[in-house]
């Protein structure tokens, strides 16, 4: 379980507004690259001193692939950083507050207790 | 010595400047009584003439990150950039700049860190619409030299609401013991019920209609004792799974005072959350 690099993803993608279109239109393979070249990238620090032990577990890397914010909200992602992520990539399709709407609908099966977040 | 002129608990809706500002079509139904219940609310802040803005928030992951993660932290640096290129996009927040004042945040470390509290520090902080939205709603003019602090009320493990409640009291002690002849008003931001990136988001009022409630009863009476009683880090998740934002409710009802009526209480019921405000004056009035 890596739930901490699955919120890095959401929050580096996030904060660089290429990267938002970029995930946008190339989930699986912005996915693949940022897990090779950035996954372990320390962040404020040089490539030299990156990390050497980070990696997706498969159904965190199919998730964020797929687009699968239900899923991932399923995998104990922080809910703030894949809701912010998706309205900056998916809001611009539907009316107001229609993506909004349409994410909690999608999120209608879950209950409490919601899946445990600390990383 | 400093005096505390001013306690203020706000929420901190992001979407005010948006809606406050548009026209035409643009302008939601609600906006115009919005308006007019924040420029009420701002009236009590000028009101008692502050001279300095001691800002509680909590950063929403844009600075502070879980591989550095503090609990509280107090930013100590002459000027401040505030919010973010995602609060721009989302919310349509205004770039923002401040003047800090430096000298009570080194008083605030300093005297903390003695009193018990091992706070982080930051010579360098980019603040977020916790801190701005509050000026946006009660000092636009944004005149005032500020010390943000900020809480951890979103990435677990989170100090204890009791802890919350602890640094509040402990705020007003440092502040009304600043050795400097000015006028401090505290203000600090949080959430009543709030769900975000869930199932029960963006509903037609908050989440939790009945824990909205209590929490106003136990804000506005300065219920410490009874809040605590009801709240912990547990029961937080039920009204919504954003709602360990009230702790920063908490901790600013511990500025007020156990038992500390607010002077001043509105609240606005608007789709996916409730908005409200509360001020104290600490010396019973406006001098």
């Amino acid at each position: 379980m890596s739930k901490y690099l699955l919120n890095k993803f959401l929050f580096t993608v996030d904060r660089d507004p290429e990267l938002v279109e970029r995930y946008r239109e190339d989930p699986r393979g912005t996915v693949e690259w940022w897990e090779a070249e950035h996954a372990n990238r320390l962040l404020s620090c040089h490539g030299g001193e990156a990390s050497t032990w980070l990696r997706f577990e498969d159904a965190e890397r199919e998730a964020l692939a797929g687009h699968d914010y239900p899923r991932l909200f399923e995998l104990g992602a922080h809910p703030f950083l894949t809701l912010t992520l998706f309205i900056a990539m998916f809001e611009r399709d539907h009316e107001p507050m229609g993506f909004q709407t349409e994410y909690a609908r999608r999120l209608a099966h879950m209950t409490m207790p919601y899946p445990d977040i600390a990383t | 010595m400093a005096e505390l002129v001013a306690v203020i608990a706000s929420t901190h809706h992001p979407f005010y400047y948006r809606a406050s500002t548009a026209t035409g079509e643009d302008r939601p139904p609600f906006a115009d009584e919005w308006v007019r219940k924040v420029e009420a609310f701002r009236e009590t802040l000028t009101k008692a003439r502050p001279d300095v803005l001691v800002m509680v928030g909590s950063d929403h992951f844009h600075q502070l990150w879980l591989d550095n993660m503090p609990q509280f932290l107090v930013g100590k640096a002459p000027f401040y950039d505030a919010n973010w290129y995602n609060e721009e996009r989302e919310f349509g927040l205004p770039r923002m700049f401040f003047t800090g004042q430096e000298d009570l945040s080194s008083y605030i470390l300093r005297e903390g860190l003695d009193a018990g509290f091992d706070l982080a520090f930051s010579n360098e902080l980019r603040i977020d619409h916790s801190i701005t939205c509050p000026i946006i709603t009660l000092r636009p003019q944004n005149d005032l030299p500020i010390v943000p602090i900020y809480t951890n009320i979103f990435a677990p493990p989170l100090p204890r609401p009791k802890r919350f409640v602890q640094f509040g009291r402990t705020i007003r002690e440092l502040v009304e013991s600043w050795p400097a002849d000015r006028r401090v008003a505290v203000i600090g931001t949080g959430h009543l019920s709030l769900e975000l990136g869930g199932p029960r988001q963006f509903g037609p009022h908050g989440p939790d209609p009945e824990f909205d409630r209590k929490a106003v009863e136990w804000i506005s009476s300065g219920d410490i004792e009874g809040c605590l009683s009801e709240v912990t880090l547990d029961s937080l998740h039920l009204p919504g799974n954003a709602t360990h934002g009230f702790m920063d409710f908490m901790l600013m009802m511990g500025v007020a005072g156990e038992g500390a009526k607010a002077d001043y209480v509105d609240t606005y019921d608007l789709f996916h959350t409730m908005e409200a405000y509360f001020t104290w004056y600490p010396n019973g009035g406006v001098a």
